[in-house]
């Protein structure tokens, strides 16, 4: 049997969450980022005694395999100096035909490195929050990637951190193509729950009933939609395709690009 | 009311809610995330008074869905009704065995999860949701269950190290008293 103070108690939690739940969508959202705020100085000390460590870690490796590591850096360097001037031509030609046929251009991206500080706590959502805000010119929906691929989506931005929503995670489809030049799919990454064996699959449906494609063949953003520009690499087809909906669309599943339980740094591209 | 009590259960609470959030090992290897507030309810709800269990619920509730994609307040009240429920029958409850708190804890940390899930479902959110589902739940409650006696000795550790320790027992024994009479 409930006491007076219980149902006091019970009357106060239950008030403040219908007040709290009933907060217009904005303020709920900078109520929100308000309070996760109070977390800043807990990651400011992770994030220092993270470098500390790794700083350490330098000072125990030997002089050899450093200067070993340098020389294949600097190898890379050429090799992509070399391969940035390429593209810098390609990129050239490309805005001379794009002027010539009046098609739109396509502005490059702007790539803006974060550390993940956090993971959502809650197992029914796929998020994580990165070290970088307002300040730092992330702004909302912004395209979230690594060097392998596509990772998601701002979906909330704070001063100092952003909370990113992943690949996978209900509140990020994406619009992708799949296949070569000549024979391109339109699908839809949707959230789906990974499974205990392998974590990196997401499935890819609303493929046409007619789609003929094959394990292996690489996923791409559409660039439909807005949020992600064209050309992101997502992951590839893992599995044949199969039919769905009645025959009416086929669905595949779709090895993502981006491991992302090993998320550490990432890179928000602003336009 | 010991203040230093409650203080010290939010405090816990608030390092609990940024621990879950950057412990990224067992998601790693089982693909579940750990939850500790129930554990610490359950620990509040055993020894403490309804104010600091009020306080938890919602301080915890609210920290934990600003990290979270969870739609702001919605484990406040899940948490709480585990607790309050603890609360109401603590004094037949063997709140010293490990065991008897293990079981609560896995149960606190099952009802709780369930009940922010149907919150949830109830809202717009659409919750990523199969039956991949069952096996995180069942994970979570386990390690829940395991966590929540590591509570109880932690805030008896904290006890034991800030208060004043006891009086040591009188020697004196009342059964071998010389009794002076004529």
């Amino acid at each position: 049997m409930l006491k007076r103070p219980h149902y006091i108690a019970l009357g106060v939690v239950m008030l403040l969450t219908f007040c709290v739940l009933k907060l217009p969508s904005q303020a709920a959202a900078n109520l929100k980022l308000a309070i996760s705020s109070l977390f800043l100085p807990l990651y400011g000390a992770a994030g220092s005694t993270q470098d500390l460590v790794v700083r350490t870690s330098y000072a125990l490796v030997p002089r050899g395999e450093l200067i070993r590591q340098i020389d294949t850096l600097e190898r890379e360097k050429q090799e992509t100096r070399v391969r940035l001037m390429q593209a810098q031509e390609a990129i050239r030609e490309n805005a001379r035909l794009r002027d010539y046929f009046a098609i739109t251009r396509q502005f490059p991206w702007k790539p803006l490195a974060a550390r993940v500080s956090s993971r959502d706590p809650a197992n029914w959502w796929k998020g994580i929050t990165i070290d970088r805000g307002s300040r730092d010119g992330v702004r909302t929906n912004s395209a979230v990637v690594t060097a392998e691929g596509l990772v998601g989506r701002v979906a909330e931005v704070g001063y100092t951190h952003a909370r990113v929503v992943l690949v996978g995670d209900p509140d990020c489809r994406v619009s992708v193509l799949v296949g070569d030049e000549r024979n391109r799919e339109h699908g839809v990454i949707d959230a789906s729950s990974s499974s205990p064996l392998d974590s990196a699959l997401v499935e890819l449906s609303y493929l046409s009933r007619n789609a003929k494609l094959s394990a292996g063949q690489v996923v791409i953003t559409s660039g439909l939609g807005g949020v992600f520009t064209k050309g992101i690499v997502v992951g590839h087809i893992a599995e044949i395709p199969r039919s769905v909906g009645y025959g009416l669309y086929k669905e595949a599943m779709v090895r993502l690009a981006v491991k992302m339980s090993q998320l550490e740094m990432v890179f928000v591209l602003n336009p | 009311m010991n203040w230093f009590n409650t203080i010290a259960i939010l405090i816990a609470a608030y390092l609990a809610v940024f621990f879950q959030a950057t412990f990224n090992e067992l998601r790693q290897w089982v693909g579940v995330q750990i939850d500790l507030l129930p554990g610490l309810i359950v620990f509040a709800g055993l020894g403490s008074s309804i104010v600091t269990l009020t306080l938890l619920a919602v301080c915890g509730g609210l920290w934990a869905d600003s990290l979270s994609s969870n739609p702001l307040g919605m484990s406040m009240l899940p948490l709480f009704l585990v607790g309050l429920l603890i609360h109401r029958s603590r004094e037949f409850i063997l709140r010293d065995q490990p065991f008897a708190q293990f079981v609560l804890g896995t149960a606190g940390t099952a009802a709780a999860s369930l009940l922010t899930l149907l919150m949830i479902i109830n809202t717009n959110a659409q919750p990523l949701l199969s039956w991949f589902s069952l096996w995180q739940w069942i994970v979570l409650s386990l390690v829940g269950g395991s966590v929540t006696p590591l509570w109880f000795r932690f805030f008896d550790w904290i006890g034991d190290t800030l208060n004043y320790r006891p009086l040591g027992g009188n020697s004196f024994r009342a059964d071998r008293e010389i009794k002076r009479g004529r």
